[in-house]
């Protein structure tokens, strides 16, 4: 096949890469500048943005041996992932922008071109595999179950899953990072990127201050009573105890827990433990990665947060939003997570939580 | 395997005579300044290739100072020239709005840090300077002006500009020109010229990488950029690199077939015209270097065309900057009227001595199959 790579600069790429290359596949290696205004050097834990990752990338281009471009993909970022991003802080919710990117850049800009170009598909250094099965190819989770990344391609249809080559998904970490050193590329011990990779910083709440303001408004309890204040509702999560500054105790003096953001009142609402507990959790904008789920009830599991357990659930599709019940009530659940929906290992499909009961 | 190259303004085959030299000299020992017979034997090859430099732009040998690239000349002269005007109070920059970065960016800096008021000069759509423009700035400003920088020829669309114009208007202001494009493939005459500086590189007439000279007035005093063992006029300090002088020398004194590469160009042009007819050559209707071709492709981004040339084993440009690897819109094209779209689907075909109608056929044999993908890729 003729494949593409998306070379972020970091190992596992560069080992994904390498290893299309030596399937027998015709790949090129493509990094992409998300960033309209790149900075030099890394700094903290991001591991893409900046223009030392970019020249890590056409390094391991070159040893590997395969040509190399950069794409400008920093509009459609900006557009797709980091206005989203805003708009779902805005709303509330809390969004996971690595999910953002793989459905809206990734296996969709980058394919979408690759495929005009006369490519076949996008390989990349995600941990997660695909099968061949009665479904057609389908999703599943990489075998290094810590590193396991098929939460954040729980986004991509059949048709974007049919364009996706993931080599790594057989591999632990630390093998591909021996396999990296075996194989000359000087980005062996680079180190992992878990922070998003457009906020400089890593201070997500300094970064949405700036750019969403940091309008005070009021914290209350369940009745509604001002027990306190914050400065940007968007900056709390919802099952939060630290950091909020309440000067009213409760009566028994136990903690209390942010419980809903409302950002049309610019209201966040706190409450005991107990009350962050949820049972039921719907979602909009399904997205099925095989066969479509149905009202039919079945048992499956729901993973809430990219590195979070799977959860024992009952799921179905009402229609419009999909539904899953665990079997084991979860404490603090935010709007705008995806619930991912699994069938053992393989992923059955996603969708964007916007109800919690 | 095909490979055709038509990048050759980006950097083009070092000559047979030029590698000899290179070769041969590197196996010689000597500093040129030491005053023993090794650094005799050394300075002699130099000195004489100072001639054959001089002699080819028609300077005296004591006006060729030499520096590592066109870049490092280019900085010596803009920095230098503006630094002397400031010792009497001019502190005003003129330079055209197509320069090259190794000129706009020294400017830009000036005017970060050293206070300079930077003016620049608008093209026409053929790319020309606006000489109305110009001569209206001097005739208001001309005790400020501590230089004017325009260069000879764009390295992006080829257009060359009327220097000699530029010369008279400026009375006693120096002017600097950037005639690294220009060398060889056109006629060029500092004295004729009659500008103050004038900057050379090696490497875009078969020479090596990394040896550039800065055409200097005689006995025109500027600061240094570089302060050291007082080399070239105390203007250059650093131990010259004899090896890549001699071959500079070597590969400047070759003929450049002007007239064969023009007309290679010229069947290339009418090929695009016919192959993809809504493309449109740049500043077509000026005066041009006989190797150097600006076409946009309307509908098309030009680094997804780059890809598919390429894999298609044709090496082009876009002749512009990249920033962190992304290519940025010309600010060569923007200024002659194109829209940040238009610039973006442009790219630089460029044409050298060793180029033949075989390596225009191949590029002919892929373009069209190139343009129809890359705007399909862009429609996505």
């Amino acid at each position: 096949m003729k494949l593409i790579a998306a070379m972020s600069g970091g190992v596992d790429s560069a080992v994904a890469a390498a290893r299309a290359v030596e399937a027998g596949h015709e790949v090129i290696g493509v990094h992409l500048a998300l960033a309209a205004n790149p900075q030099k050097y890394r700094s903290g834990a991001r591991g893409c943005c900046t223009i030392e990752d970019s020249h890590d990338a056409r390094r391991a281009a070159d040893v590997i041996g395969i040509p190399f471009y950069i794409w400008d993909m920093a509009e459609e970022f900006h557009d797709g992932v980091v206005e989203d991003f805003l708009a779902e802080y805005s709303a509330g919710r809390t969004p996971n922008p690595c999910l953002r990117c793989n459905e809206k850049i990734k296996f969709a800009a980058v394919l979408d071109r690759a495929r005009a170009m006369g490519y076949d598909g996008v390989v990349t250094g995600h941990y997660a595999r695909t099968e061949i099965g009665p479904h057609g190819k389908t999703l599943h989770r990489a075998v290094d179950h810590s590193k396991d990344q098929s939460y954040v391609l729980s986004v991509l249809t059949i048709e974007q899953i049919n364009g996706a080559i993931f080599p790594l998904g057989d591999t632990t970490k630390v093998d591909i990072r021996a396999e990296a050193e075996r194989r000359g590329l000087a980005v062996a011990q680079k180190p992992d990127s878990h922070d998003i990779c457009f906020v400089p910083s890593g201070d997500n709440a300094g970064w949405l201050r700036d750019r969403l303001g940091s309008e005070v408004g009021p914290i209350v309890d369940q009745d509604g009573n001002k027990i306190g204040e914050h400065k940007g509702a968007y900056t709390y999560t919802i099952g939060q105890r630290k950091g909020l500054g309440l000067t009213v105790p409760t009566a028994d003096g136990s903690p209390r827990f942010v419980l809903k953001i409302e950002p049309v009142s610019n209201t966040v609402v706190v409450g005991a433990r107990e009350d962050l507990a949820i049972s039921t959790m719907r979602g909009e904008r399904p997205v099925w990665c095989g066969p479509a789920v149905t009202s039919e009830h079945k048992r499956g599991f729901v993973q809430v947060r990219a590195h979070g357990a799977a959860l024992p659930c009952t799921y179905f599709f009402d229609g419009t939003l999909l539904v899953a019940t665990i079997d084991e009530p979860l404490l603090g659940l935010a709007t705008g997570q995806a619930m991912v929906i699994y069938d053992g290992d393989r992923v059955v499909g996603s969708a964007t939580i916007c109800e919690t009961q | 395997m095909p490979s055709i190259y038509v990048d050759h303004a980006a950097t083009t085959p070092l000559s047979p005579a030029a590698l000899k030299a290179i070769t041969a000299q590197l196996q010689e020992l000597g500093n040129p300044s030491s005053l023993h017979t090794h650094g005799r034997a050394t300075r002699k090859a130099l000195e004489d290739a100072r001639e054959a430099i001089a002699l080819q732009v028609s300077c005296l040998p004591s006006e060729v100072i030499f520096t590592a690239s066109g870049t490092e000349a280019n900085n010596i002269a803009l920095k230098g020239l503006w630094w002397n005007g400031k010792a009497h109070g001019k502190k005003v920059v003129v330079i055209s709005a197509v320069e090259h970065h190794a000129i706009l960016d020294p400017a830009h800096w000036l005017e970060t840090h050293e206070g300079a008021e930077v003016i620049q000069v608008p093209v026409d759509v053929h790319g020309v300077i606006d000489l109305d423009f110009l001569k209206d700035v001097i005739m208001k400003r001309a005790d400020e002006i501590a230089v004017i920088s325009i260069m000879h020829s764009n390295n992006e669309t080829g257009v060359i500009q009327p220097i000699q114009e530029v010369v008279a208007m400026a009375g006693k202001i120096p002017v600097h020109t950037d005639a690294v494009q220009s060398f060889k493939k056109v006629p060029l005459s500092y004295k004729d010229l009659g500008v103050t500086a004038l900057t050379l590189s090696a490497h875009k007439v078969g020479g090596p990488l990394g040896i550039g000279a800065l055409i200097l007035r005689r006995a025109y005093e500027i600061p240094a950029l570089l302060h050291g063992g007082g080399q070239e006029r105390e203007i250059r300090s650093g131990t010259l690199n004899a090896p890549s002088i001699v071959a500079f020398s070597a590969a400047a004194t070759e003929k450049y077939p002007s007239a064969e590469v023009q007309n290679l160009r010229d069947n290339f042009i009418k090929a695009v015209h016919q192959a993809i007819p809504d493309a449109y050559v740049n500043g077509e209707a000026s005066q041009r270097l006989p190797g150097i071709v600006n076409v946009t492709f309307p509908g098309t981004q030009s680094d997804t065309l780059l890809l598919l040339l390429d894999n298609a084993h044709v090496s082009a440009s876009t002749g512009s900057a990249c920033s962190a690897g992304v290519h940025e819109a010309s600010h060569v094209l923007l200024a002659m009227g194109h829209t940040e779209a238009t610039a973006q689907s442009s790219l630089r075909f460029s044409f050298g001595a060793a180029s033949t109608q075989a390596d225009v056929d191949f590029v002919m044999s892929v373009l069209p199959d190139v343009i129809s993908t890359g705007r399909a890729a862009h429609l996505k």
